[in-house]
């Protein structure tokens, strides 16, 4: 078989594989680890990976795999913010450097009994802050389609190793889009599932109650099987939901006949570029035709959900971030002679070398609106603001189950375009924060490409818990086109499907 | 570029408030750094003004979307992570304390 084959696969079509005995674990491991170790230093997906310890959990594998777990054998890929025991997990940050996390995540632990291999650390934004990647503190991820652009973010370098085929599949983090805006960029699938519907423990915190684990992979299907795969209630985490999970694999060729579609006005947003426009009139002509039916939506309070987020996520990054002090773990400053007491010096040289540029500026935003003065005018206007924002899609799941908009205004843009305007960084997110806000599931399929040849991505957001719904819609989309079997020059010959 | 309807207002955000909250986080700033956060800061916090054109006089804020309240488990003790495995997570330890500067004169 030629080299990058089997990297170029999807889950489910190596899952097939596997079963099959035509390929063996160890096959696919070496096929991309040989691609990573190719590709990885041009595109910087990963952060590093350390093949010897991959490699050591096939071995473990093979001598205790006597059942069929739904993963077996298949390599997963986790962003640097997700606690993996044993691994250094960093959140991207030098705070973090050297820190190797104590115990699993949960969405680890069900990763790891459903018998996947776990593929440590995919590049990010510094603690999931920002849309590009650029923010990392240890190098800056390439867009496969186009190297001098952003691949997106914060899940960039997630999004770079699926779309890249240095990864079968990955996991990233939701904050106000960071699965969904990453996937969009590099022409792959990302989805958010429910606040509520992964659990959150050992999730390297950056806003708890916006914060969401969840896929980026090749196809809809699958994304569905590893969302199936990590989602459920966790007792350790006391913001999980108590709610069934479906099997969503089984689900997606479901009719979606007579289904009705929500499309939004969005009044109040300009600088929507003309080619995904196009792209998304053209999506909804392909829906149409699969029997969808379109209705008109309002959205109202939607362009204060920029605003409104950027209060509340920095808010809550701020009191999440205030435990990085250089005492009880991470990095530690060298102190030196200073005014202040010894303590409070150690504290503010750790913070201050520790953390860049971004962090601060959303530290120091969240102390600010938290601060006695303004507590009123900011905090408490902006969880008011997003009750608002909630309302306006319960009354919208009332006329439609699902809503359709674009996952992103404009595609990928170029590196170090958007890094000395933070305002004009947040405005990129305008579309994915509500789902984050209002904690409805919303995901990211790819629905064609700009005149340059950059993919675009159309988000598509559902009624809490009913991520079915978005993989049926998804799936069926897919049946009609095929945006998502496109892959970048670069990439291995692809043979999905 | 993008633009959304935006309130504007006179600039609120001088370095010496910078400097202020910058303490209260424990972050030191200085020179060009502060000068710059200072007036990024400002644009941020003019454009989120925006919110306050928003009618919200009956609105309840929202600070969690889940229907969930007072989430319990029973008082059981459980292991937790052995004292040796935390602290070799330390700058500095000397178990069974994590050691820091001297807080206070002898």
């Amino acid at each position: 078989m030629a080299a990058g084959a089997l990297a170029s696969k999807t889950l489910h079509e190596l899952r097939a594989l596997l079963k099959a005995g035509t390929v063996c674990a160890g096959d696919v491991l070496e096929d991309l680890l040989a691609r990573i170790a190719q590709q990885n230093p041009s595109l910087r997906a990963y952060l590093a990976v350390d093949e010897a310890r991959v490699r050591r959990q096939l071995q473990a594998k093979s001598a205790a795999a006597s059942q069929d777990p739904p993963l077996s054998g298949i390599p997963i890929t986790v962003k640097d913010n997700i606690c993996i025991q044993g691994e250094e997990t960093t959140c991207a940050s030098r705070i973090l450097q050297g820190f190797r996390a104590p115990y699993d995540a949960t969405a680890i632990e069900r990763l790891r009994s459903a018998g996947a291999l776990l593929i440590p650390r995919a590049n990010m934004d510094e603690f999931a802050f920002g849309s590009s990647t650029e923010n990392s503190a240890f190098g800056v991820t390439r867009n496969p389609w186009a190297p001098e652009r952003v691949p997106g973010g914060s899940s960039g370098g997630s999004a770079t190793a699926v779309a890249a085929d240095l990864a079968i599949a990955a996991l990233g983090s939701d904050t106000g889009g960071s699965i969904r805006q990453p996937a969009a960029f590099c022409g792959i699938v990302g989805m958010k599932p429910t606040y509520g519907r992964v659990s959150r423990y050992g999730l390297i915190a950056f806003a708890s109650s916006l914060d969401q684990i969840g896929p980026l992979a090749k196809d809809v299907t699958d994304a569905a099987i590893l969302l199936s795969v990590i989602a459920g209630h966790d007792a350790r985490d006391s913001t999980s939901a108590p709610v069934e999970v479906p099997d969503y694999e089984r689900q997606l060729s479901q009719r979606v006949e007579g289904l009705r579609i929500g499309l939004p006005k969005l009044s109040g947003i300009e600088g929507i570029d003309p080619d995904v426009r196009q792209a998304l009139d053209d999506a909804v002509a392909v829906l149409e035709g699969l029997g969808l039916r379109t209705v008109p939506i309002e959205l109202p309070h939607i362009s204060a959900a920029v605003a409104t987020y950027y209060i509340i996520a920095t808010a809550e990054a701020s009191s999440n971030l205030a435990r990085y002090d250089g005492v009880q773990y991470g990095w530690r400053a060298v102190n030196g002679a200073s005014a202040q007491s010894p303590l409070i010096n150690l504290y503010l040289r750790t913070r201050t070398e520790g953390f860049g540029a971004e962090a601060k500026r959303r530290i120091l935003l969240g102390t600010y609106v938290l601060s006695q003065g303004y507590y009123d005018a900011y905090y408490l206007q902006g969880m008011k603001v997003r009750t608002l924002i909630k309302q306006d899609f319960d009354e919208a799941f009332a006329r439609c189950e699902v809503v359709l908009m674009p996952t992103a205004p404009t595609p990928a843009f170029r590196i170090g375009e958007k890094l000395d305007d933070p305002l004009q960084m947040y405005l990129s997110d305008i579309f994915t924060i509500s789902a984050n806000l209002a904690g409805v599931p919303a995901m990211s399929l790819p629905c064609g490409f700009s005149h340059r040849g950059l993919p675009i991505g159309m988000q598509v957001l559902a009624a809490p818990f009913r991520e079915d719904l978005l993989f049926r819609v998804g799936y069926a989309y897919e049946q009609a086109t095929d945006w998502h079997r496109r892959a970048p020059v670069s990439s291995a010959t692809s043979s999905y499907e | 570029m993008i633009t959304l309807l935006c309130a504007t207002s006179m600039s609120v955000v001088t370095p010496a408030l910078v400097n202020q909250v910058a303490f209260l986080a424990r972050l030191q700033l200085e020179g060009q750094a502060l000068a710059q956060l200072a007036t990024q800061l400002d644009g941020i916090l003019q454009y989120v003004q925006q919110l306050q054109a928003i009618p919200t006089a009956h609105v309840q804020p929202t600070s969690h979307v889940l229907p969930l309240a007072n989430v319990l488990r029973p008082d059981e003790p459980r292991p937790s992570l052995p004292t040796e495995v935390v602290l070799a997570l330390a700058p500095s330890a000397k178990s069974p304390f994590v050691r820091v500067p001297k807080v206070i004169e002898a």
